[in-house]
Formats: structure tokens, sequence, C-alpha cells
């Protein structure tokens, strides 16, 4: 009885490791699809366009306040560590060093995912249940170069656009906190700042992964709106599997990005 | 939504993500103050470089004039051996003296450089032979009590 319990447990962990191994290559094959139809996107760039202004501009908002916030924490809680050691003409550094490399990418790509990853997944899932998809195959409309391609490459162009956004943004609450509010000297703020961070070590590298970030939540967006079961339930399913996918996606990615950058070398 | 309504906000939003960059590139890093000039390269072997590392600033009278670009022990004379690289428009004397030298008490480490009396100057490939070594703050501190005891001992 016991044995044929823990058998079935570890056919269970083997059909779950063919299961994930088997959509990790249908979701690879659906993005060789989805590069390999873009020409439709290159020859209509308007249809881009408008995805862009779905994706992005409607993300400049929550984009634009929470990058905002996070550096004003920041000048906040970097003040009161920094002063203890009476050193906060460093705050600046912490501030921009801490967003550059770190919080912008991050955190836009995690708020890009939830406001703009869930919208994509939910609407192409949508166009699936609803049967949309399958009408423009018939009307030979190819769906993927139509409506998938466009989204995917909105994402992409977005994403660092966002970040860059947000830690600019993150820079200027660091600076109302830390100069305006505070009274951190304004000058040493700046040219601390200037001397510590490296625009190819840190702002390039940002960018770079933003980039990334930019390209993994829009894959996992558009593979799960176009793999949702046709129902209610399953683009739900869809729409909480691409924020939770995509925020793991992020943090590891990030971890292994980082651990690449930064090595302290 | 209009057509023309939704292109000025796409461009909008595009030229704010590339002004943001440029703010990040500009204000933020050191792109303003960073320098594609034309470098030459001299190494210079020290006992001890401290805590001293690729990229640190090389300084003469306080002034950047150029950058470490790499560190390597050289095991024929088992010494530091660093590759210094110098702005073409600042020449040096072939007697200049390097230093590691510590920017405030507890700060970063970089190269100080004091140019000497010699009409010759350094070319690309050459190398300082007047070196001063970080200064090492628990040997310091041991020189130091070590002198005391002595003192002590003299006095009885």
């Amino acid at each position: 009885m016991m044995l044929g319990r823990n058998a079935l447990s570890v056919r269970g962990i083997g059909a779950n490791t063919i299961d994930a191994v088997w959509r990790l290559g249908y979701a690879s094959r659906f993005l060789g699809l989805t590069v390999g139809h873009s020409g439709t996107c290159a020859r209509r760039p308007r249809l881009v366009v408008r995805e862009v202004y779905y994706t992005g501009v409607l993300s400049l908002i929550i984009i634009i306040v929470s990058g905002l916030f996070v550096g004003m924490v920041l000048g906040f809680q970097g003040y009161q560590t920094l002063v203890t050691y009476g050193s906060e003409s460093a705050l600046g550094v912490l501030v921009s060093l801490s967003l550059v490399r770190e919080l912008g990418p991050v955190v836009a790509a995690l708020l890009f995912a939830s406001r703009a990853g869930s919208a994509i997944t939910a609407e192409i899932g949508l166009m699936k249940a609803t049967e949309q998809l399958a009408a423009m195959e018939m009307m030979a409309v190819d769906p993927i170069a139509r409506v998938i391609a466009p989204r995917f490459w909105a994402g992409v162009i977005s994403m660092p656009l966002l970040a860059a956004i947000f830690s600019a943004m993150g820079v200027f609450g660091g600076y109302l906190v830390g100069v305006e509010l505070i009274g951190v000297d304004q000058g040493t703020f700046w040219s601390q700042m200037q001397s510590a961070v490296d625009v190819r070590e840190d702002v390039l590298n940002g960018v770079i992964k933003s980039c990334v970030f930019g390209f993994a939540v829009s894959w996992i967006a558009v593979f799960e709106g176009y793999d949702a079961p046709p129902t209610a339930e399953g683009v739900s399913g869809a729409t909480t599997r691409t924020v939770v996918t995509s925020s793991l996606a992020i943090l590891g990615l990030d971890f292994i990005l980082t651990a690449f950058m930064f090595r302290g070398v | 939504m209009q057509r023309g309504t939704l292109d000025l906000w796409v461009g909008l939003f595009v030229l704010a993500g590339i002004g943001a960059l440029v703010i990040l590139g500009l204000k933020v890093g050191n792109l303003g103050s960073f320098s594609a000039a034309e470098t030459y390269v001299v190494y210079a072997e020290f006992d001890n470089i401290g805590g001293l590392k690729a990229r640190a600033p090389v300084k003469s009278a306080g002034v950047v004039v150029g950058r470490v670009d790499g560190i390597s022990f050289d095991t024929k004379v088992y010494k530091a051996k660093v590759k210094l690289n110098i702005e073409k428009n600042y020449p040096f004397s072939k007697d200049t003296a390097a230093s590691v030298l510590t920017a405030g008490l507890l700060g970063e480490q970089y190269i100080g450089l004091e140019t000497g009396a010699d009409s010759d100057m350094l070319k690309d490939q050459d190398k300082i032979t007047l070196t001063q070594s970080a200064v090492v703050l628990e040997k310091l501190i041991g020189q130091f009590l070590y002198s005391k005891a002595s003192e002590g001992g003299a006095k009885q």
C-alpha cells in the first residue's frame, strides 16, 4: 500500500516534469512562430504603434507615481541609515545606484507585468474564447502576425522606456526628499552621484536588464493568452498565470543577470 | 481614439522614455565628463596595492588623468603589477613617482602621480620605477605600538 502511494507520487512528479518541459517547448516554438511572423509589423508599423499606446502610454501613470514614491521612500530610509555614519552626502549615490541597477528595471517590470501583461493575456484569451482568432483564420488573416506579434513587439519596445522613466522619476523623488525636504547639500548630492554612477556599468546594464524583462514578460503574456482554454475560467486562470509566471521569471532572470553583471570583480 | 491623438501620445511616450535615458546618462551618470581621449599605457610595480581596484582613477594634483586598466601579480619579482591608462594630453616625466593613496580616511583608493624633473617623458609601455605602496592600517598600528614599547624600554 505504502509502495503503491509512493509510486503514485513518483508518477505524479514525472508527469509534472514532462508537462512542464512540453509546455516550455511549446512556448519556445510559439515564440519562434511569433518572431517569424513579424514581417507584417515591419510593413505596417501602425499596428505596433497602436499596441504601444495600450501597453506603454496607459502604464505611464502607475510607473511615474510608483517611481516617484519609491525614490522618496529611498530618500527617507537611506538618510536615516547614512546619517548614523555621518555620510548623508552619499544619499544621491544610494538612491541612484539602487534605482538604476535594480529597482528601476525590476519594479517597473513587475508593474508592467500586472498592468499590461495581464491585459494582453485577457484580451488574446477572450479573442480566442469568442472565436475571433478562428474567424480571422477563416478570412485568411494570420492571427499570429495580426494580433500576437504587434502586442509582443509593443511590450518589448515599451519596457525599457518605462524602466528608464521609472528610474528618472525615482531619482527626482530622492532629490525632492533628500535635498528639498531634509536639506542634504545639493552640490554633493549630484556630484557624488555622478562620480559613482558609471554609464556603461550601471545605466547600460539596467537598460539591458529591462530589455530582457520586457522580452520575457511579453512572451509569457502572449503565450498564456494564446494557450488559454476558451472558457471564462480558462481566461481568468491564464491571466493569473501571466502575472505569477512573469513575476517569478523577472526575479529569477534578475538574479542571473545581476550575477553576471556585478560580480564585484 | 483618433489616429492623430494616438500617434501623438505614443510619440510623447517614446520621447519621454528617451529623455529619461538621456537624463540618466548625463545628470545621474558621468557621460558628460566621460572622455574618449586617446591614452598611453604605463606599468607600475608596487609591494602592496592595498584595496586598489581596476577602473580606479589615476590622479595628479587631484585631477583625474587616467584610469587603472588592470592589476596582476608578477611572480618574477613577487610584486603587484598595475597597468595604467593615462590620457595622451597629459605627458609625465620619466622619473614620475606613483603612490597608492586613499581618498579620505576610509574612502576608495587611487593612484597618485607626482612628476619629476627629468626632461624625458614617459612613453607607451614604459615602467614607473619610483613607487610607494598603500598604507596598511594594521602595519601602521603595529609599527606605532612597537616604537612605543621600545621607547618605554629605553626610559627604564
